[in-house]
């Protein structure tokens, strides 16, 4: 049986689907058979960010319509032979998607795979409602501002009442903070909240914090999770992000202003 | 048809005895006379003759105006079932008056609640089980924003925060052991007598009875301390506690 995973968030662009892609990547890396879902029907990105776009045939309506097998669909990841992507369709709209049909495709999926991770679209309509529905883990992806804090607070609350583990009275959603585009330094000039004000409020388990990075962009334009740019600050975050999904326990980093080194000091680094 | 489970079951049961709370509408009788009351009653029902239709119907001695009075309970189960209504029993009056409703066919009941006990209890009643108190509602996780959460006729007790845009409101008092940002409504049935308490105060509206104090109103000195909340000539008191 898979563990099912949304990324989520409640409003848009604070990094669901980097995070998603970056997640699904570190996972399959360490040897878990893994598939990644976009759930953003319409608006698809997921492929993008992953590289796989010109490699779309099928995608997850097809799946639920019964107009293309599942193994079909799933796009196996060019980097990492245990990663699959199952893109969304972007000629449908998100009522597209029936309870049921969700239900069967990730039933299916769990079959064969260890971990599913469901790339939540923003808000909290049908699209969102149903990418966590099914959900055992939760990523609350969120900005450190207070628009994106209320929004991840009003996901939770959602979380621990419509999910069908809330449904079915069993052990609830396990919740997990996702910090991203964090800058210290921003958060030393009270320009942005910090990781104590933003748990001041959730009071959530924190999984990491992804510090603001120019790799996560870049990342996106070519095609590349930025989890497999491992000299990049957002890179390393991520992979402690999965350490740490996965039990490990390593120290949060990118947190405090870093002291210069002696060399960036000198040389202005 | 029998009530049976499952078929090869060679005795199955056919009911079962449960105590249960069920709403009567009561017949409040002031006089004894009888046939005075037929005719009120006659015109009374006439307004809303479906909404009596057949309804069960409790009959209470409490407010006679002469608690004495011998009243004919064969004739006014008469009057009642004229008018499509099932007596179903009486409340309250002495033991010449049940031994007489008996007589008519009717049971002894105990008002739940007794607003004007005339006959006030001789005997202390039996130790009976300890009083639980069903309404009241103790929430153990966070109330996050958009989540609202109602008690009915109880108190609410939160021991973790109540987030900005949650809704906390409660017939009773409000408990919150975390941090309140969101709103609290106690009383919202016009108790004026419940109050909230809090831990660290930091709500976006707070209201006790339908008096309520919005955020900005809410002076800085209290704001991030234990509270409580309370009204007091019709006016909101927010007293560091």
């Amino acid at each position: 049986m898979a563990r099912i995973i949304v990324v989520t968030s409640g409003k848009g662009g604070v990094g669901k689907t980097t995070t998603s892609a970056a997640i699904s990547m570190g996972l399959a890396l360490k040897g878990y058979r893994t598939a990644v879902i976009d759930f953003d029907v319409g608006l698809r990105n997921l492929d993008l960010i992953m590289g796989c776009e010109r490699r779309v045939v099928y995608d997850f309506v097809n799946v639920i319509n019964g107009e293309a097998a599942l193994n079909q669909a799933l796009i196996k990841d060019k980097r990492c032979d245990k990663l699959f992507i199952l893109p969304a369709s972007q000629t449908r709209d998100k009522d597209s998607l029936t309870s049921e049909g969700v239900g069967k495709v990730l039933g299916d999926l769990s079959k064969d795979f260890d971990y599913i991770v469901c790339d939540s679209p923003a808000g909290i309509e049908r699209g969102a409602m149903l990418a966590m529905y099914y959900a055992d883990d939760a990523i609350v992806v969120t900005n450190p501002e207070v628009s994106s804090v209320r929004d991840s607070d009003r996901m939770l609350g959602i979380l621990a009442s419509k999910s069908r583990r809330a449904e079915r009275g069993e052990e609830p959603i396990k919740e997990y903070l996702l910090l991203t585009r964090y800058s210290p330094h921003r958060v030393k000039l009270g320009e942005m909240l910090s990781v104590e004000d933003v748990q001041d409020i959730l009071s959530l388990h924190l999984l990491g914090v992804i510090p603001e990075s120019k790799a996560v962009l870049n990342a996106s334009n070519s095609g590349v999770p930025v989890i497999l740019d491992e000299k990049s600050d957002a890179g390393q975050a991520f992979s402690d992000v999965v350490r740490r999904y996965l039990g490990e326990d390593v120290t949060h980093r990118f947190i405090e202003l870093e002291k210069k080194s002696l060399f960036g000091r000198l040389f202005g680094g | 048809m029998p009530a049976t489970h499952s078929e090869s079951a060679e005795f199955s049961q056919t009911f079962e005895i449960k105590s249960g709370v069920v709403n009567l509408p009561i017949l409040r009788l002031l006089t004894a006379d009888v046939e005075k009351l037929s005719s009120q009653l006659r015109l009374k029902i006439s307004q809303a003759p479906d909404f009596f239709r057949h309804a069960p119907m409790a009959i209470d001695l409490h407010n006679l105006v002469d608690p004495n009075a011998e009243i004919d309970f064969a004739s006014l189960v008469r009057v009642l079932r004229n008018c499509d209504l099932v007596p179903v029993g009486i409340c309250g009056g002495f033991e010449k008056h049940q031994q007489a409703a008996q007589a008519a066919g009717l049971s002894s009941l105990t008002l739940a609640r007794q607003e004007s006990p005339q006959q006030p209890q001789a005997t202390p009643s039996k130790p009976k089980v300890p009083p639980e108190d069903v309404h009241s509602r103790i929430i153990e996780q966070p109330v996050r924003s958009g989540q609202r959460i109602y008690v009915p006729g109880g108190d609410l007790v939160v021991m973790s925060q109540v987030s900005p845009g949650a809704e906390i409101m409660a017939d009773g008092n409000i408990h919150v052991y975390g941090s309140l940002r969101g709103r609290a409504l106690a009383g919202v049935q016009g108790n004026l007598g419940c109050r909230i308490f809090c831990q660290d105060l930091q709500a976006e509206l707070v209201s006790v009875g339908g008096h309520y104090r919005i955020s900005e109103n809410i002076d800085d000195s209290l704001r991030g301390v234990p509270v409580q909340i309370f009204l007091l000539d019709q006016s909101l008191i927010i007293e560091r506690i």
